[in-house]
């Protein structure tokens, strides 16, 4: 083995080396080239892509996790400089992915396990001053409580980034609500108008996601649209609005795992555990507090994860 | 001299230009139009005039991302593919980036991905600060020795060593390629007229497009990773040295041309033995801007994978800890300020430091040098022994961030409403009024006004230019977003002014106020305005004002600056004279300071709104609906065509302000005799 020959030269090498040899020396794999995998910049990407990297690591696979934008990555997975994607969200990634996957040059490893979920939310204070919540027709009733001047009288509803969709629009159109909708443009800048109005329990009704830490810092609840139907979103006549479509809340979707399309020849043993990786939304929702609440290290809550979870991870190597 | 120009010039020395009648009128009616226009249009039934109509659309867009799409795909130049030379060049920034994040931060390395195994520790963190300091002695003296050391001790007690060294290998990458690419295009600039001229609307473009424009088409070409965000950084830093080379080339001393003439010097020792080092503190000017716009784009390269603190500040940012990412982010001014102080150290070091020594022998000579590379062993040693001299340990690191996380809660719990209060006046009274005013003109009046203003101050060619620059924002589609652009600049430009101007006034007659707002402007310029954004969205809700703040503070420095120079430069005589006629201070400063110094405050204000319209993309992060928001979303959909074309609007509507105001500085100078030219 090269690397130990060199390694021994110096002082470390000898504990390096055996290091190496103690690794437990998996069954062959198919390639010792470093599968790429993306990390984006939100807790919850980084726990799932950091928990996969570590259970093809311990298979025997190369990993090598880069950096990159969760949109202008795909460019990268069609051209296989990248090669793994651990979340692409059915409600932000699916126009994306779609795209991608027409081309054939990259293909959707299945679902997570992880459902996303989008909706109108607010915090659990509100309660008081809005009898009836979570019921929609209730908080219509008391759009004049999120009033600011800017919208005065109507409610201020903060929505995603524009580029997130999400037909907030269309919904308060559809469902004649008293709200304006207000574009955030980051959703760091959607959480931090929360944690504000939190501190200072003022009204606030926003477009929060979960998994995510938000919903589990914060006391409050998603709001209760009339629930969605695909009939819904393309067939007018669907709904209490017999003119428009949108009258219903948001989908809730699965978080799709994809590859490079190359993945599956040149690594299929690792082509298969990605597929096989599942992951429940308590479990990720519990990780994603302990490291962005609890400030705990990402390394020592997946560590964590993969010691009590041992049967279950070993079994998307077999 | 034209007409106008005389007109002007009759009107006396009022520092104030008259408004003749012309201008009068023509604001008349823009204010009709903006103000009546939809009833107008409603009256004679063209929509057209409000509204652009979708079907006079160019393609331009799809149009760029069909080419974009054949360069990455399909074209060749026979031997190989254009993509395979942008990866060619990728691979040669890549090797030496790999080394030089290797020596500070990985170690040497073996083997890919999680197999490699660090063969060699990186250098610690004794021997980068005592080398920082060497440096700093080298430049200047000890007190610069203890500023930069400081700045590298404040990196490892804060915890931020680890990022601070991944940023600064990037930054060493970044700054030698930027520094030599400005000054060759700057050394053919400065031999052949023509490409001078062809060269610098190039330039214009490349300072004025949205980074966020480009990251795409860079992304397909370069690939995924650093290698893609140091190549943004470069063609983002890199536009200051071509103007700088090609300056302080022209500005050498012919006599020491024509002392090379008379030496016989060959074309080749002219440039690199002659006009290169004379040059050199010019040249140097340049090298610390590269400098600092790198560091400028440290945020917007993590983005795209350059790791290091400008990821540090987005990843707490999104977690909303706001302690940590203002900690990121003032390591990132600390690097800044030390990288800054040592290369005008070394811009303004005089070579003959170096000769007093060359009698003595060569270890004498080299003691410094000597010292740091016995550190670095003495650091590598020792750090087999004990880490702390490999790194520095956690348990010692300090932190604030629990600090600065109460105080933003304090303000916002108790200053709200106070803040809410002043920000619905300012909404109400200033920022809707001049929304609804310029979105209320038809485009076609739009490009009339631009177009006429264009004839004032530079006859036909400056009108033409004015012209079609604002005919391409009509035709993309793309008016009422470049509206809601002029607007937020407009009025961000106004307030920075507002306050600049006088603070510009108040740091160039007092010197202690000088130096106080000089580390202030550039504290704001250097501090990524992620880190104040959030606190800022916390504190005035997400919206037009919150982006205006943000604008404000980060196109606040040129308009001090600009200011703060001009009025120090005056003539010190004029100012006797003043003295002896009487003035009184006030007198001094309205009458002879203040008009004199007016060109040089006009080129403030285009400077600062130069840098409103760059920090546009930034503030599409909180939501706003202009060209920033256009750029982003391209980015987001990877829409290469739709990205460079509202990059584009961007950058021409800086171009069309900036021409008008260059323009009219020149014919302020001129009025007052600043500059030759009587025509």
């Amino acid at each position: 083995m090269k690397t130990l020959t060199i390694a021994k030269t110096h002082l470390t090498g000898i504990v390096l080396g055996l290091a190496l040899a103690v690794t437990p020396a998996m069954a062959e794999v198919e390639s010792k080239d470093p599968i790429k995998m993306t990390l984006h910049d939100w807790t919850g990407q980084l726990l799932t892509t950091n928990l996969m990297a570590e259970v093809l690591k311990n298979a025997g696979y190369n990993v090598e996790l880069v950096q990159a934008d969760y949109i202008a990555q795909f460019a990268g997975l069609k051209t296989g400089d990248l090669h793994v994607a651990m979340e692409i969200w059915e409600t932000t990634g699916r126009e994306a992915m779609d795209e991608a996957t027409a081309t054939g040059k990259v293909v959707n490893a299945g679902s997570t396990g992880m459902q996303a979920i989008e909706e109108w939310w607010y915090p659990a204070y509100m309660k008081e001053a809005c009898p009836g919540l979570p019921d929609w027709q209730a908080l219509n009733d008391c759009a004049e409580e999120f009033a600011t001047p800017e919208t005065a009288p109507m409610g201020r509803y903060l929505g995603a980034p524009v580029t997130w969709g999400g037909f907030d629009d269309e919904r308060v159109e559809a469902l004649e609500m008293d709200f304006e909708v207000v574009h955030a443009g980051t959703d760091a800048a959607l959480f931090a108008e929360l944690q504000s109005a939190y501190q200072r329990k003022a009204p606030i009704v926003l477009w929060v996601y979960a998994p995510h830490w938000a919903p589990t810092k914060f006391e409050g609840e998603w709001v209760e649209f009339p629930p969605y139907t695909k009939e819904c979103y393309e067939d007018a006549s669907w709904g209490s609005n017999p003119d428009a479509a949108y009258d219903c809340g948001k989908p809730r979707g699965p978080i799709w795992k994809v590859t490079w399309a190359g993945v599956k020849d040149k690594w299929p043993g690792a082509y298969r555990a990605i597929e096989a990786f599942n992951i429940s939304n308590a479990e990720m929702g519990a990780m994603v507090s302990a490291v962005d609440l609890d400030k705990r290290p990402l390394e020592e809550v997946v560590a964590e994860w993969m010691a009590k979870n041992e049967k279950h991870w070993k079994s998307w190597i077999q | 001299m034209t007409a106008v120009a005389a007109a002007s010039r009759e009107a006396g020395h009022r520092w104030v230009a008259p408004v003749p009648a012309f201008w009068f009128a023509v604001l008349i009616v823009t204010v009709l139009l903006s103000n009546y226009g939809r009833d107008l249009s409603k009256a004679w039934d063209a929509r057209w005039m409000v509204r652009y109509p979708s079907g006079w659309k160019l393609p331009i867009a799809s149009e760029i991302s069909a080419a974009m799409k054949w360069l990455v795909e399909e074209a060749s130049f026979g031997l190989f593919t254009f993509r395979e030379m942008t990866r060619g060049i990728a691979w040669a920034i890549e090797v030496p980036y790999d080394l030089a994040l290797a020596l500070l931060s990985t170690g040497l390395m073996q083997g890919l991905g999680s197999d490699a195994v660090q063969l060699v520790p990186p250098l610690s963190w004794i021997a980068v600060t005592l080398g920082v300091v060497a440096l700093g002695h080298y430049a200047r003296d000890w007190r610069l020795a203890a500023l930069a050391g400081g700045a590298f001790v404040y990196l490892a007690v804060f915890g931020q060593w680890d990022s601070a060294m991944v940023t600064l290998a990037s930054i060493a990458i970044a700054v030698p390629i930027g520094v030599a690419g400005g000054l060759l295009l700057g050394i053919a600039a400065y031999r052949a007229p023509w490409f001078e001229r062809a060269i610098m609307p190039v330039l214009d473009l490349m300072q004025t497009i949205p980074i966020f424009a480009y990251l795409v088409p860079i992304l397909f070409l370069f690939g995924f990773g650093p290698v893609s965000a140091l190549v943004a950084t470069i063609i983002y830093a890199m536009p200051p040295m071509v103007r700088i080379a090609t300056l302080s080339l022209k500005g050498v001393d012919p006599e020491i041309v024509d002392f090379g003439v008379m030496a016989g010097c060959t074309p080749r020792q002219m440039m690199w033995r002659v006009l290169v080092p004379a040059a050199g503190p010019g040249l140097m000017v340049g090298v610390n801007q590269v400098i600092m716009l790198s560091l400028n784009m440290v945020i917007i390269a993590s983005m795209i994978g350059a790791g290091g603190l400008g990821y540090d500040v987005l990843a707490s940012l999104r977690r909303l800890d706001i302690g940590a990412g203002l900690e990121a982010g003032i390591a990132i001014v600390v690097l800044a300020i030390a990288l800054d102080r040592i290369s005008q150290a070394l811009a303004a070091r005089r070579p003959d430091h170096r000769e007093s020594g060359a009698e003595a022998g060569l270890i004498a000579r080299h003691r410094r040098l000597l010292i740091v590379i016995a550190a670095i062993l003495g650091a590598f040693l020792l750090g087999r022994l004990a880490p702390v001299f490999q790194a520095y340990p956690d348990a010692y690191t300090v932190t604030t961030a629990a600090f600065w996380e109460s105080l933003v809660a304090w303000l916002n719990v108790n200053l709200f409403d106070t803040l809410e209060a002043i920000k619905t006046a300012l909404l109400t009274w200033f920022l809707l009024p001049i929304k609804r005013f310029l979105l209320g003109i038809p485009w076609p009046w739009g490009i009339v006004v631009v177009t006429l203003a264009g004839w004032h101050f530079g006859r036909w060619k400056l009108a033409l230019l004015c012209a079609s620059l604002a005919g391409f924002i009509a035709v993309t589609g793309l008016w009422p977003k470049a509206m809601t652009t002029v607007y937020l600049c407009g009025a961000s430009v106004i307030i920075a002014s507002a306050i600049g101007i006088p603070l510009g006034i108040w740091a160039a007659l007092s010197q202690r106020a000088g130096k106080v707002i000089g580390v202030v402007i550039d504290t704001l310029q250097t501090l990524p305005s992620f880190v104040y954004l959030i606190p800022v969205v916390m504190l005035f809700r997400v919206g037009d004002f919150t982006a205006m703040i943000a604008v404000v503070l980060y196109a606040l420095a040129p308009a001090i600056r600009y200011t703060a120079h001009g009025i120090r430069s005056v003539d010190g005589q004029l100012i006797e004279a003043g003295i002896v006629s009487g003035c009184t201070p006030r007198q001094l400063l309205t009458r002879i300071r203040l008009p004199l110094a007016f060109p040089e405050i006009l080129l403030g204000i285009n400077q600062t709104i130069m840098l409103a319209l760059s920090m546009l993309v930034i503030t599409a992060l909180v939501g706003t609906r202009d060209l920033g928001q256009e750029v982003y979303i391209a980015l987001t959909k990877a829409d290469t065509g739709r990205g460079l074309v509202a990059g584009l609007a961007v950058a021409f509507i800086a171009i069309i302000a900036d021409r008008l105001i260059s323009a009219s500085a020149r014919a302020a100078r001129r009025r007052y005799g600043l500059e030759g030219g009587h025509g």
